[in-house]
C-alpha cells in the first residue's frame, strides 16, 4: 500500500532564516513514524506546515494519493490531519466535550445540539479509556490528560494522520504508558502517526519507523528495526563543525563561583557545580530540561528553595529572548546599554550630558555593531546587532561572571563568530563565563569544561577532550 | 443535580446564582428600610432606567469576551440618537420602523469601524475605541451644529414607542428583557458564540481549530455597535432630546456592569445572565441610595468598591510551572 502522506523537497524560509531546506518524508497506515533532530532541525516547521499554520516555499505533499496545499487549520482538519502539540493548545474555560467541538459543534435547526456533544464526547472518551469525564472543566485537568484532550479532539474529527509533537516532555512515566497505550491502539486502528521526541528509549518502545532532520534537511529515513541508537545519534549530529573562533586555551585561576546543591521546586534540583577565572563553562541539555530557569535563579531574577551559591552577586545575564528579555526594543541603543549601568553614568543622581551616548559609541566600536548612531532604537538592527548590544550593556559592568544563554541563536555566521570572540576574550580577561546552548557545535568548540543537564538534573560532566558530540547528546537525552 | 453538557456549568452557574441573592439580599435590605421602594410602580421605574444599561453591557460583554473592549459605545448611542432625532425631524410621519431600522444600520456599522481597525490593522482595541469615541461626538457637533433637537421637535410616534405599556411594563424594559433572553439562548446555542468563547479564551488554540479570532472580534464589534445605535434612540425618545453630550461617560457604567457581572476582562468567560444581573445591582443601588439620602458622589465611591470587589472575586491564581523536573526513571 503506497504511504498516506508523502513530502519532497519541502523549503521554508522564515525572512533570511532557512527553517527547511529540501525535507523528504513518508508516513505509512498503520504505522508510528519517530521523528528526530536538534533543536531546529526543522522539526516545529513541519508540524506547522502539516497543521496549514505555515505554507511551504516550494515542494509538494501527497496525501491518499492527490497532490494537496494546505491553506488553513480548517483544512488540515477536513483532510483528517490532528496535532497534538507540545505546548497543550487547548481551551481552559470550556469542558471537556466543548474543547472537543470547537468550530465542528454539531447542530441542529442551525443551533449547537448539546446532547450529541455530550454523547460524542463521552464515547471518545471511553473509547479512549480516559480519567475524566466529557463535562469536566479542562482547567482542571493535568497535563497528560489535556493531551488526550487533543488526540480526542484528533478523533471526532476523524483524523487518519495524527502528529504527536513531543508529548511526553512533561509527563511522568506512568502518563506516557498511558498515551503509548492510546497510540499503539490507533495505529492498529489504521491512522498513521508522526512522533516527535528527543527521548531513545521512547523511540524503540513505540515506534516503526524513523526519520532523521538536520538543518533543515532530510538525513536519514526508514524502518527502525535494524537500525541501532548510535546510527540516530550519529544522523542527527554529523555535521562538520565550523568555528572561527574556537576557545583559547587559557589556564584557570581561582574558583569564582561554587553552588551547593542548588534547587527550585518544579524545575531544578541538586545542581552542584564550580566556575573558575578564565573559564567557560557549557551547560548542554534540550529545550526544557532546566536550564535557562537554572541562569535564572543563579542572576537572582527567581529564588532558589534550596543549597547556595557562594560568590554570586556579581553576575550578568545574557537571556535566552533577546528581544522580549534581553532588550527595550524602542528604546535606543545608547538608552539600552545604559539601562543596567545607571548608576555609574549617574553618580550625582542624574544622567550626564553625553554619558550614554559616548558609553554606546565606545561598545559599538568595540563590537563593531552595524548602526547609524547610538540614537537608532534596536528594533531596527538586525538580529545578530541586538545581540550584540544586550551583550554590551552587560559587559559595560564588567562582571565577574557571565552567563550567556543561547547567545548565537538565529544569528547569522559572522555576528556569531563576534559573540564567540567577545566570549573568548572576555575569559581570557580573567572573568567566568556560562555559556548555556542547545547547539553542539559551539558547546564543544567553546567550553573548557561541559556541564549536561536533563530534566532538571545534571546528568554529566564533561572535560574538553570527553566531550564529544556523541557523548553528550547521549548524556542529554536519556539514550 | 444533572448538569447541562454546554459548559462549566457549575462555575458559572454558582458565581450567577451567588450573585443573585446577593442582589435579592440587597433589594430587601432597602425595601426593609423603605417599603416604598417596592411598590410595582418604583420597581418599574427601575426596570425602566436599568434597561438601556443591560442592552448595552449584553453587547458590550460579546466584545471584551474576544480580549477586546469598546469605549465607544455611548459615543455611538449618542450619535444615534441625534440621527434618529434628525431623520424624525424630517420625516415625522414615517413612524417608528425606519427609525429602529436607521439606528440599528447607523450604530452598527459605526461598531464595524472599530472591528476593521482591530481586526485588519491589528490595533489595540482600546485605542481604536478611545479614538472612535471622540471622533463620533465629534459628527454629532457636524451633523447638529451643536443644536439641541427638542420633545417639541419630535412626532408623538417618537416619542410614544418606549413610554408605551404593556403588563405594567414599558416597552424600554421589553425590549431588554428580549435582549436578555435572545442572549441567553444565543450564546449557549449558537455555534458562531460557541467560537467567540473559544477564540476569547485561547486565540492560538482557536487558530488551530480553524477559527480567526480577528474575525470574530469584528463581529462582537458590529453586533455591540448595532445594539448601541438602537439603544440611541431609546435614549433620546426616553428622555425627549438629543444633543451632542447625551449618555457622556456612560461607557463606564457600562463596561462596570460587565465586570460586576463576572465578564473576565481577559476574555474568554462570563454569562449574558450574569450581566444581567450586574445591571440590576448597579440599577439598584443607583435607584436606592438617593432614598437613603447618599450623595451622588457616595454612588460613584460604592460603584467602585463593588467593581473591585467582583473582580477581586474572580480573581484566580495564575501559576504555571516552567521546566519539568521528575522522578528518575
Amino acid at each position: 500500500m503506497p504511504p498516506l502522506l508523502t513530502i519532497s523537497g519541502l523549503h521554508k524560509s522564515f525572512g533570511g532564516v532557512r527553517a527547511l531546506a529540501g525535507v523528504d518524508l513518508e508516513l505509512h497506515r498503520g504505522s508510528i513514524t519517530a521523528l528526530l533532530g536538534e533543536n531546529g532541525a526543522g522539526k516545529s516547521t513541519l508540524v506547522k506546515i502539516l497543521s496549514g499554520v505555515h505554507q511551504p516555499d516550494a515542494g509538494a505533499i501527497h496525501f491518499d494519493g492527490a497532490a494537496i496545499r494546505i491553506p488553513t487549520p480548517a483544512n488540515a482538519r477536513d483532510l483528517g490531519i490532528g496535532v497534538v502539540h507540545q505546548e497543550c493548545l487547548v481551551f481552559d474555560q470550556l469542558t471537556v466535550a466543548e474543547n472537543l467541538f470547537v468550530n465542528t459543534h454539531p447542530r441542529r435547526a442551525g443551533l449547537v445540539d448539546w446532547q450529541t456533544v455530550q454523547r460524542r464526547a463521552q464515547a471518545v472518551l471511553d473509547e479512549l479509556g480516559a480519567d475524566f469525564g466529557a463535562q469536566t472543566p479542562v482547567a482542571s485537568l493535568g497535563i497528560a490528560q489535556k493531551h488526550v484532550v487533543q488526540i480526542a479532539r484528533a478523533l471526532v474529527n476523524d483524523s487518519r494522520l495524527l502528529i504527536l509533537d513531543e508529548p511526553t516532555a512533561s509527563l511522568s512515566q506512568r502518563e506516557c504508558a498511558e498515551l503509548f497505550r492510546i497510540a499503539r491502539k490507533l495505529r492498529d486502528a489504521g491512522c498513521a502517526l508522526l512522533f516527535i521526541t528527543h527521548r531513545f528509549e521512547e523511540i524503540f518502545e513505540l515506534a516503526d519507523r524513523y526519520a532523521v532532520f538536520r538543518d533543515g534537511v532530510s538525513v536519514g529515513a526508514g524502518p527502525l528495526g535494524a537500525t541501532g541508537r548510535d546510527e540516530l545519534i550519529r544522523l542527527m549530529v554529523g555535521r562538520p563543525v565550523e568555528q572561527l573562533f574556537p576557545k583559547q586555551a587559557v589556564q584557570p585561576g581561582e574558583v569564582l563561583l561554587r553552588v551547593e546543591n542548588l534547587a527550585r521546586d518544579g524545575e531544578f534540583e541538586d545542581i552542584s557545580f564550580s566556575l573558575r577565572r578564565g573559564e567557560i563553562l557549557g551547560i548542554y541539555g534540550l529545550v526544557g530540561a532546566g536550564r535557562s530557569e537554572l541562569a535564572q535563579v543563579l542572576f537572582g531574577a527567581e529564588r532558589a528553595h534550596q543549597g547556595a551559591i557562594d560568590g554570586g552577586g556579581d553576575i550578568a545575564l545574557v537571556p535566552e529572548d533577546r528581544q522580549s528579555q534581553g532588550s527595550i526594543l524602542p528604546f535606543s541603543i545608547a538608552a539600552n546599554i545604559a539601562l543596567p549601568n545607571l548608576a555609574a553614568l549617574a553618580p550625582r543622581g542624574w544622567i550626564g550630558s553625553g554619558g550614554e551616548r559616548a558609553l554606546a559609541q565606545q561598545w559599538i566600536d568595540a563590537l563593531a555593531i552595524k548602526a547609524e548612531s547610538p540614537a537608532q532604537a534596536v528594533q531596527s538592527l538586525s538580529g545578530g546587532n541586538q545581540q550584540k548590544v544586550v551583550l554590551a550593556k552587560w559587559l559595560a559592568r564588567k562582571p565577574a561572571v557571565l552567563i550567556l544563554d543561547e547567545p548565537t541563536k538565529g544569528i547569522d555566521v559572522g555576528a556569531k563568530a563576534a559573540v564567540h570572540q567577545v566570549m573568548s576574550e572576555f575569559a581570557g580577561a580573567g572573568h567566568g563565563v556560562i555559556l548555556i546552548s542547545s547547539e553542539l557545535p559551539e558547546i564543544i568548540a567553546m567550553s573548557d569544561r561541559v556541564l549536561v543537564m536533563r530534566r532538571g538534573r545534571l546528568r554529566g560532566e564533561f572535560t574538553r577532550t570527553d566531550a564529544t558530540s556523541e557523548a553528550l547528546l547521549r548524556a542529554a537525552s536519556d539514550a | 443535580m444533572k448538569l447541562p453538557a454546554w459548559r462549566n456549568w457549575s462555575q458559572v452557574a454558582r458565581r450567577d446564582l451567588q450573585f443573585a441573592l446577593l442582589s435579592l439580599v440587597l433589594l430587601a435590605a432597602v425595601v426593609l428600610k423603605y417599603p416604598a421602594f417596592a411598590a410595582p410602580d418604583n420597581l418599574a421605574g427601575v426596570l425602566d432606567d436599568t434597561g438601556i444599561l443591560v442592552m448595552l453591557a449584553l453587547g458590550q460583554m460579546l466584545v471584551i469576551l474576544v480580549r477586546g473592549v469598546d469605549l465607544s459605545v455611548a459615543a455611538n448611542l449618542a450619535l444615534c440618537g441625534m440621527l434618529a432625532a434628525l431623520f424624525n425631524r424630517e420625516f415625522p410621519d414615517a413612524g417608528v420602523l425606519p427609525v429602529l431600522l436607521l439606528t440599528l444600520v447607523a450604530g452598527g456599522l459605526l461598531g464595524a469601524f472599530n472591528g476593521i481597525l482591530v481586526w485588519k490593522l491589528r490595533l489595540p482595541p482600546i485605542v481604536v475605541t478611545l479614538g472612535t469615541m471622540s471622533i463620533y461626538r465629534g459628527v454629532i457637533y457636524l451633523l447638529s451644529h451643536g443644536s439641541w433637537v427638542n420633545e417639541n421637535e419630535m412626532s408623538a410616534d417618537f416619542l410614544g414607542f418606549t413610554r408605551a405599556h404593556f403588563l405594567g411594563l414599558s416597552t424600554l424594559t421589553w425590549l431588554a428583557l428580549a435582549c436578555a433572553v435572545l442572549f441567553i439562548v444565543a450564546l449557549r446555542r449558537l455555534p458562531a458564540a460557541r467560537n467567540l468563547y473559544a477564540a476569547g479564551g485561547n486565540p492560538e488554540a482557536a487558530a488551530y481549530a480553524g477559527i480567526e479570532a480577528g474575525r470574530m472580534q469584528f463581529r462582537a464589534y458590529v453586533v455591540c455597535g448595532a445594539i448601541a445605535g438602537l439603544a440611541g434612540y431609546l435614549w433620546v425618545a426616553r428622555f425627549a432630546v438629543a444633543y451632542t453630550d447625551i449618555a457622556l461617560g456612560f461607557e463606564l457604567q457600562v463596561i462596570a456592569a460587565c465586570l460586576i457581572g463576572g465578564v473576565a476582562i481577559t476574555g474568554g468567560a462570563g454569562s449574558a445572565l450574569g450581566v444581567v444581573l450586574g445591571c440590576l445591582f448597579l440599577g439598584i443601588i443607583r435607584s436606592s441610595l438617593p432614598l437613603v439620602g447618599i450623595s451622588a458622589f457616595w454612588q460613584m465611591f460604592i460603584n467602585g468598591i463593588v467593581i473591585l470587589a467582583a473582580v477581586l472575586l474572580s480573581a484566580r491564581p495564575q501559576h504555571r510551572p516552567r521546566a519539568t523536573l521528575e522522578a528518575p526513571r
